[in-house]
């Protein structure tokens, strides 16, 4: 196996999760694809820690997942008051910030 | 104690400002922290005086000459056998420094100091606590026991000053106090204006002593020390012409300061202020500030005016004239206060004239007891006007059976002061005399003579018409409390016994002794006691009191006598303008130079004063409305206006990117992100 395959496949996963955070309206897609993309760098970590046999970088990614999980729930129960208030998890009616 | 006499006149400059401060909140106003310091003051005075006595009478023991200093050897070798030396006590800080020269403010102690802070601690003790009682209710009493602090240790200041410049300091504070206490109750417009004629007057006579400083500065070598001023007068090394000028320039200062003629004219008018003040400044310490200059400085007098020469000097004459007229104006006056304002002034005229003769010794003797029935004098009458609220004596009479403590005090104090033997003024008036007759002064002897009977004269005169008779007014007397009578107890004892320190008739000199100067000292005459001229003196005395008693008393003598002789009418009414003095100062003298000064200062002021001014405003206006235009609406305003709308154009570009949606931040962040990437694979 060569280490290029893993790389190209969390490059992938990369890519599909900055489309899904940029394309998306759903804040729970949003989310997701967020997940998609900390599991893209995990394999990457988790890549070169087998290659290099470094143990570091395969911690590393127990924590990149233990914050994810925390991440998520913060990250829903956000979703969860936006819905609460307007009615629908679409995010582009969250723009009381513009200038 | 001797060198550390600065303390003395440190605490109760201490306790003028513990009293401004905190006085108000004080149970009894401040009073008491003034009584305090000043009986603080006292007890080290007297341990002052205690020291140096010790010091006199040890190196008059003959092992003393060995401590002094090389100086003092070779004055001790100067000086024939039997003629100890004994130097003032000196200490010094250095001051400041002034062209090179390094002036020193220090303390000079010796037996004149010290019987000086005796004096002046122990009267201003007494009035203080006179005051607790007289001055009660007052609405300033507060700032009054803080006047009299300051002015204590002013005057404290001024008799141990060790350099003439030192003295100048509390000899204006002195003064400065003084225009405060008259003042007191300026409400009053007499008050102030008279506060204000003491100032202005003893101002004049101040420039004289300026003047005299000065000459003496640069005579003496470019020192203000005084007892070199003194040595180099004494051993001949400043010139005549200096030394004449110098002491004629210092007598001008004397005659404003100690109310002498002709700048005597604000004593009486200072009476305005409360009677503990009258007795402490205008009676016993202040006004003989002037004496005490003339005793500090006596060298300089003495080889300046060619005093040991006898005939007449400028210093003799002034005093000579001062008593008699000072005491023929006392018996025109119906103000118990301003008879003994005269009699004040008349009284320090011995004093200067016996400094005028010579007769330095007696001069300050009768500082000495002068201050103790003055000061009791003072008080008395204040006692008086307590129980009768009036100072005239047309009001009073027969207050001796309802006051007996102060018709007591009252009593001796005036036969003291009219020289009755065998009381304190007698001793010092009779040396007074005595030394101007030995001296070669045969008039002042006459002067001194007729002054001593005048004296008698009106003082059983203002006895009379107080204590006497039946009582004229409307009031309801009665005696003051223990607060008022107690001071005039301890200065009546003191009226009777001061005498004895130096009563020549049996054959006690304790006074001269620890007085008078040993050392940088004139060779001064003094006579032995004579008894038919202390007889002849008291004969006067009495003869005074005789005659007075005939005429007041028993209505003996020409009655009527101004309504039926025009000569008669004329002197009585000359004396009671106070010989025209006054009105010469306020209109000859100061309405001549008013008018055209005040027209040249006018002009002055309309052309030249307001030219400037107003060339300064117009110009000033110009470079107002330059600044105005030009720089504060162009400059100023004009960068701020350009910041403020450049930022404003960058908001409006930058709201754009504002857009409030999460995704479209993510999207320039990510972009970012990959550019920044770009850039980096690329630079590598």
């Amino acid at each position: 196996m060569e280490l290029n395959l893993f790389l190209m496949l969390a490059a992938f996963l990369f890519c599909t999760g900055i489309y899904g955070v940029l394309a998306r309206r759903n804040g729970v897609l949003v989310l997701m694809s967020v997940e998609l993309m900390l599991v893209a760098v995990n394999i990457n970590l988790v890549a070169f820690a087998a290659f290099t046999g470094a143990i570091a970088g395969q911690v590393f990614a127990l924590f990149v997942i233990t914050i994810a999980a925390a991440e998520v729930g913060v990250g829903l129960a956000l979703v969860l008051l936006v819905y609460r208030n307007l009615r629908s998890p679409d995010l582009d009616n969250l723009d009381s910030l513009k200038g | 104690m001797l060198r550390y006499a600065w303390i003395i006149a440190f605490i109760p400059a201490l306790s003028f400002f513990l009293i401004l401060f905190f006085g108000k909140r004080m149970p009894k106003g401040g009073s008491e922290i003034g009584i305090a310091a000043l009986g603080a003051s006292f007890v080290l005075s007297v341990v002052a005086a205690v020291q140096w006595i010790d010091k006199v009478e040890s190196t008059e023991g003959g092992e003393g000459g060995h401590a002094l200093g090389a100086l003092g050897q070779a004055f001790h070798v100067a000086g024939e056998a039997g003629h100890t030396v004994v130097e003032p006590v000196l200490a010094s800080v250095s001051w400041f420094t002034l062209g090179g020269v390094d002036i020193r403010a220090g303390t000079m102690i010796d037996g004149l100091s010290v019987m000086m802070l005796f004096v002046v601690s122990l009267v201003s003790l007494l009035v203080h606590i006179y005051s607790t009682s007289y001055m009660e209710g007052d609405r300033r009493y507060t700032y009054f026991f803080a006047a009299l602090s300051l002015f204590s240790a002013s005057m404290l200041t001024l008799v141990i000053a060790g350099s003439t410049l030192l003295l100048l300091v509390g000899w204006e504070l002195v003064g400065l106090c003084s225009f405060m206490l008259i003042g007191h109750w300026w409400e009053e417009g007499a008050n102030s204006d008279a506060a204000l004629k003491a100032f202005f007057t003893t101002r004049t006579g101040d420039i004289g002593l300026i003047i005299g400083i000065v000459i003496l500065f640069f005579g003496a070598g470019g020192t203000f020390d005084i007892p070199t001023i003194n040595e180099m007068a004494v051993n001949g090394e400043m010139s005549q012409t200096v030394l004449t000028t110098a002491s004629v320039a210092l007598l001008i200062g004397i005659i404003g300061k100690s109310g002498q003629f002709p700048l005597h004219t604000w004593l009486p008018d200072a009476m305005a202020g409360p009677t503990p003040v009258s007795a402490l400044i205008h009676a016993a310490t202040m006004v003989v500030a002037g004496v005490f200059l003339g005793a500090r400085l006596y060298p300089v007098f003495f080889e300046g005016f060619h005093i040991a020469d006898g005939g007449l000097n400028a210093m003799a004459v002034i005093g000579g004239i001062t008593v008699i007229i000072g005491a023929a104006l006392a018996f025109v006056q119906n103000d118990i206060k301003k008879v003994l304002a005269y009699s004040t002034i008349s009284q320090i005229g011995y004093m200067v004239m016996a400094l005028g003769v010579g007769a330095w010794l007696a001069a300050v003797f009768h500082l000495f007891t002068h201050a103790f029935f003055k000061a009791d004098l003072f008080l008395g009458s204040g006692s008086v006007s307590h129980a009768v609220h009036t100072f005239d004596m047309r009001k009073m009479g027969g207050l001796r059976k309802v006051m007996p403590h102060t018709f007591w005090t009252f009593i001796i104090s005036s036969l003291a002061l009219a020289g009755f033997f065998p009381l304190a003024g007698f001793w010092s008036k009779d040396e007074i005399i005595n030394t101007a007759g030995k001296a070669d002064y045969d008039f002042f002897l006459v002067v001194g003579l007729v002054g001593a009977f005048m004296t008698a004269a009106y003082m059983t005169r203002c006895v009379w018409l107080t204590f006497f008779g039946e009582y004229r007014g409307a009031e309801h007397p009665h005696e003051s409390p223990k607060a008022i009578l107690v001071p005039l107890w301890i200065l009546a004892i003191g009226a009777v016994f001061a005498g004895f320190l130096n009563a020549t008739a049996f054959d006690i000199h304790k006074f001269t002794e620890w007085v008078e100067p040993t050392s940088a000292f004139p060779e001064v005459i003094v006579p032995e006691f004579s008894v038919p001229l202390a007889v002849f003196s008291f004969m006067v005395a009495a003869a005074g009191v005789a005659v007075a008693g005939a005429y007041y008393v028993y209505g003996m003598g020409p009655r009527g006598l101004t309504e039926r002789n025009a000569s008669a009418r004329a002197g009585y009414t000359f004396l009671e303008n106070k010989y025209y003095l006054d009105h010469l100062y306020t209109d000859l003298v100061v309405g001549s130079i008013k008018g055209p000064i005040a027209r040249g200062t006018y002009w002055f002021n309309q052309n030249v004063i307001d030219g400037v001014v107003n060339a300064a405003g117009t110009g000033t206006r110009r470079v107002g409305r330059f600044t105005y235009d030009v720089i504060d609406q162009k400059i100023v305003d004009g960068s701020v206006n350009e910041i403020a709308a450049a930022t404003d154009e960058t908001g409006g570009l930058l709201r754009y990117l504002q857009s409030g949606r999460v995704q479209r931040y993510a999207l320039i962040l990510f972009a970012s992100v990959g550019v920044l990437s770009l850039a980096l694979v690329f630079a590598n």
